[in-house]
């Protein structure tokens, strides 16, 4: 590690040791612990760096990141948050269950469960730890490895609090639970590590909805970490929206693990930030488990935007399917990673991976990287990737029926994100999106 | 039934060793073998200097320990100061076909390859690299007559100076890669092919490769120059003897389209693969680049890889001239313990270029393949077009196959398509075929012929014939 570097890590170290380590008494030993290595791994790896043979980093430079100097590396619990700048992360007005965060700390005002059933458990990291404190020790950090990545080191060091779902056995939860992560910066710009904790029993069933967001446009970091555990024939739904600002930088990542014939299905939407960066990764080790992975990234003016989609086929006749895209204007870059490995064992595997982009500016840039690692051979995998501009065939079609071209590339940009938009089963979230596509498109600016 | 056991176990018919007295290099990697080389060739004072050079980079790269290691295949470290870089047959150069050792004719004869026959039936012009060396060259008046140059690079380092200065390494520079600067330090022989203004090359013109000695890599350049509204088809075919150790193979291969010219270049690699049990093989570490450099020309590689232990080896093409196209077809077949990673670099530059990619890979045994390839699109290079295909074939259940494409887009004119498709053969086209008669062996080797089809289709006839034979070889006994 080069001088100059280390001491961009000794910056968090620091933070950690005046506002973490003090409060090793207020939570259970285990987990001091894990927070007391984590740095120590943190401080040995470091933020990736684009070097030469840095695979994983190899599209997306995170040195503006490391270099931010941010004036809050442990923000504390604020003081006022402005519920009006809140109104544009509501989705399913009073039917929808909600648990909100800002700064990484648990807002008990912003939060309701109108539908929630008796048996099933939402609140905060902090909380659970004291109600099943075996269940967290069991499923805490042990799904999200942090030491390859200096990212989840960082997370898992800084974890303070962070949202807990356990749906226990044979239980179906009908209206959708959202976690709302958003960053209040009061003039100071800062870092947040959210985490999020959804463990699901046999034959249980749910839909979940992650949001991130600012509530004010200033230079931040959100860093997350998500572990999602699915027990035998269970059913999660799970959605990730970022709508951060401009000024926002953000990376995530989450680990899924599916058990025998659970199924899992995700939407990842990416239409805010400077830097935004998600890993998503699932194994499937239970025969029969299934996914369904889609995604769409809309991005403009100087943005990037980095999703990369693992998929382990650990087990036989485990299914999957990745349809990813991405609309990329103004001077905005899109990177897509998508992998499917097919173990030895993991015989009759059904795979699909698909991820179209389509450019709208001369400036944008996309580099996309579908990878297939098949080590089976009574197997089905395949993969597809395009890129290119609007049809002017159809832009001419539409505006011979009299429709100008501003409306007509409207229109086309929409139906190009529907198909991925048609995944999206819960009405509101649908709605949302698709005025965050009109929101979009109305900000570029066009040719004339 | 047989097998996908027995498919390792198909031997290798080209693994005889040819008892012939060789000359070769000091042991060992340093200036003085560099020198010795050079000296030896007896090359003028640029050549050397250009080795030197290469050499003193490659230097820097072992020390920064920068051997590529991303591809996904598996070696123990070489150890490049151990090795013998230069062996040739004693004898002194042959002054025609009738002065080449008769061992070295019977050698080429058991090839497949009668210098002799095809002189006056086939119409190939035979260039044959014997180790470091070029032996004999056919066809060469009929050539020279239409100002065409093809014989050894030695040769033209000495006839052709100019030429060889003005374009060697222009393509693949030394600093390009770790395997290139050590090729282009010590390099030993290849072929140099250069077609003037307006001439369309009247034969295929060849290169046949062999690796004999037992301690030696082959090092060999090859460099093709086809000047404006030029055409030249180039086929090149390569076999080693049976060894227990692995023998290195590090080659550069240059081509040069001028403006209207199309060259054409055929592979058929057929290295010796190691034995059942993976123990020896040829390591084939190879750079192939060409260079569409001016308007409207073209280049198309077209390759069938079921030798070597390890191939290493990325056909590529820069798209520089406007309406440029380049193309690659590519058949690997990995079995036994054969690892192979390989694909192709498109590299888009100038308006309305357009490439092809078709990649077939097939695995049998403990075999694993990886096809990998980059398209990119650079900002000026408007209404760029792309349509990639790779499909894998797999054959048992102890075999890989890998698609590791990239894609990188600058330009929103850009139309690029990929798609890739990987199982087994399917028990419904087997199904149909014994319905109709047909053996299971005979129904597997026809259906994987039809899986290779659109590449076979673009090698030259007798190619095309060789390339499925080699393959039926390779597969015998493996399906089933």
């Amino acid at each position: 590690m080069t001088q100059q570097a280390a001491t961009i890590e000794r910056r968090y170290v620091e933070a950690w040791n005046a506002a973490i380590a003090p409060s090793s008494s207020d939570v259970p030993a285990e987990l001091h612990a894990l927070r007391e290595s984590a740095i120590a791994k943190f401080e040995e790896v470091g933020f990736p760096t684009a070097r030469r043979g840095n695979e994983a980093w190899k599209y997306t430079d995170v040195a503006p990141i490391a270099n931010a100097a941010f004036e809050d590396l442990a923000p504390a619990a604020p003081v006022r948050v402005a519920t009006e700048a809140l109104d544009q992360h509501i989705m399913g007005g009073s039917v929808w269950n909600r648990m909100v965060f800002v700064d990484g700390h648990w807002v008990p005002s912003l939060t309701s469960m109108p539908t929630l059933p008796p048996q099933v458990t939402v609140t905060s990291l902090a909380k659970a730890m004291a109600l099943h404190p075996h269940l967290v020790r069991d499923l805490l950090g042990r799904y999200a490895p942090y030491d390859e990545s200096g990212f989840t080191a960082l997370n898992t060091a800084f974890l303070r609090d962070g949202a807990v779902l356990i749906v226990p056995h044979d239980t179906v939860v009908e209206e959708p639970i959202h976690f709302i992560y958003l960053t209040s910066s009061e003039g100071q710009s800062s870092v947040t590590q959210p985490r999020t904790l959804v463990s699901m029993g046999r034959n249980a069933k749910a839909s979940v909805i992650e949001s991130y967001g600012a509530l004010t446009d200033t230079l931040s970091l959100t860093n997350a970490v998500s572990e999602y555990v699915l027990a035998e024939g269970a059913q999660l739904d799970a959605c990730r929206l970022q709508q951060h600002s401009g000024s926002a930088y953000h990376v995530g990542s989450a680990q899924v693990r599916l058990g025998r014939d659970s199924r899992f299905t995700s939407g990842a939407f990416d239409f805010g930030g400077a830097i935004a960066r998600h890993t998503l990764s699932v194994a499937l080790e239970g025969e029969g488990s299934e996914c369904t992975l889609y995604g769409l990234y809309m991005t403009n003016h100087g943005q990037h935007v980095d999703n990369q989609v693992l998929v382990d086929h650990i087990a036989p006749h485990t299914t999957s399917e990745q349809v990813y895209k991405g609309v990329l204007d103004g001077r905005s870059r899109g990177v897509f990673h998508g992998s499917i490995t097919v173990q030895q064992a993991a015989q009759k595997t059904n795979a699909k991976q698909s991820d179209k982009n389509l450019l709208l500016s001369d400036e944008a840039e996309v580099d996309t990287k579908p990878a297939l690692w098949i080590y089976a051979d009574d197997v089905r995998c395949g993969h597809g990737a395009a890129c290119g501009k609007l049809d002017d065939g159809a832009l001419f079609y539409l505006q011979s029926r009299g429709i100008d071209e501003a409306a007509a590339r409207r229109m086309l940009v929409h139906g190009f994100a529907n198909e991925v938009l048609e995944h999206v089963e819960l009405t509101p979230l649908r709605v949302h999106l698709e005025q965050l596509i009109t929101a979009s498109l109305r900000s570029s600016r066009r040719p004339s | 039934m047989v097998t996908p056991k027995q498919l390792a176990q198909t031997e290798y018919k080209y693994g005889f060793v040819t008892d012939i007295e060789e000359e070769t290099a000091p042991r060992g990697l340093t200036e003085d073998t560099i020198r010795w080389i050079s000296a030896k060739k007896q090359e003028p004072e640029f050549m050397l200097e250009w080795r030197l050079r290469a050499f003193r980079h490659f230097l820097t790269l072992v020390e920064k320990e920068q051997s590529p290691k991303w591809a996904n295949v598996h070696y123990p470290p070489i150890n490049f100061a151990d090795g013998v870089y230069y062996a040739a047959p004693k004898k002194d150069q042959p002054a025609s076909l009738e002065d080449v050792d008769k061992e070295l004719l019977a050698t080429y004869e058991k090839l497949g390859i009668p210098l002799e026959e095809q002189k006056r039936l086939a119409g190939v012009a035979v260039d044959a690299v014997f180790d470091s060396v070029s032996v004999a060259t056919t066809f060469k008046e009929t050539l020279s007559k239409q100002g065409i140059i093809f014989g050894s690079f030695n040769e033209a380092v000495q006839e052709h100076p100019d030429l060889v200065r003005k374009y060697l390494g222009s393509v693949v520079p030394y600093t390009d890669n770790f395997y290139a600067a050590l090729n282009s330090a010590v390099f030993s022989d290849g072929s140099f092919c250069f077609i003037p203004k307006g001439v369309r090359c009247p034969l295929e013109l060849s290169t046949y490769f062999r690796i004999n000695a037992a301690e030696a890599g082959q090092f060999e350049r090859t460099l093709i120059i086809a000047e404006e509204g030029s055409y030249v088809s180039y086929l090149e075919g390569c076999s080693a003897p049976m060894r227990d150790t692995n023998q290195l193979h590090a080659a550069v291969v240059e081509l040069v389209a001028m403006e209207n010219a199309e060259i054409k270049y055929s592979t058929i690699q057929n290295w010796y693969p190691g034995d059942e049990n993976g123990v020896g093989g040829i390591y084939n570490f190879v750079t192939k680049r060409g260079k569409c450099a001016g308007d409207n020309s073209k280049i198309s590689w077209t390759q069938v890889e079921t030798g070597s232990a390890i191939t290493w080896k990325y056909p590529s093409v820069l798209l520089q001239g406007d309406n440029s196209i380049g193309e690659f077809y590519s058949v690997a077949l990995t079995r036994g313990y054969q690892q192979a990673d390989t694909g192709t670099k498109m590299v888009h530059l100038g308006k309305n270029t357009r490439s092809k990619i078709i990649s077939k890979g097939i695995s049998a045994g403990h075999g694993q393949n990886t096809y990998r390839g980059l398209v990119k699109v650079m900002p000026r290079a408007a209404d760029a077009r792309n349509f990639t295909q790779c499909d894998s074939l797999l054959i048992g259940d102890q075999c890989g196959a890998h698609t590791t494409p990239y894609v990188e887009v600058q330009n929103s004119s850009a139309h690029l398509e990929h798609e890739a498709f990987t199982s087994r053969v399917s028990e419904e086209q087997l199904f149909y075929c014994q319905q109709r008669g047909m053996s299971s062996e005979d129904a597997n080797s026809l259906i994987i012929n039809g899986f290779c089809k659109e590449v076979f289709q673009q090698l030259p006839f007798e190619f095309a014939i060789e390339a499925t034979r080699l393959l039926e070889v390779s597969l015998e006994g493996s399906v089933g």
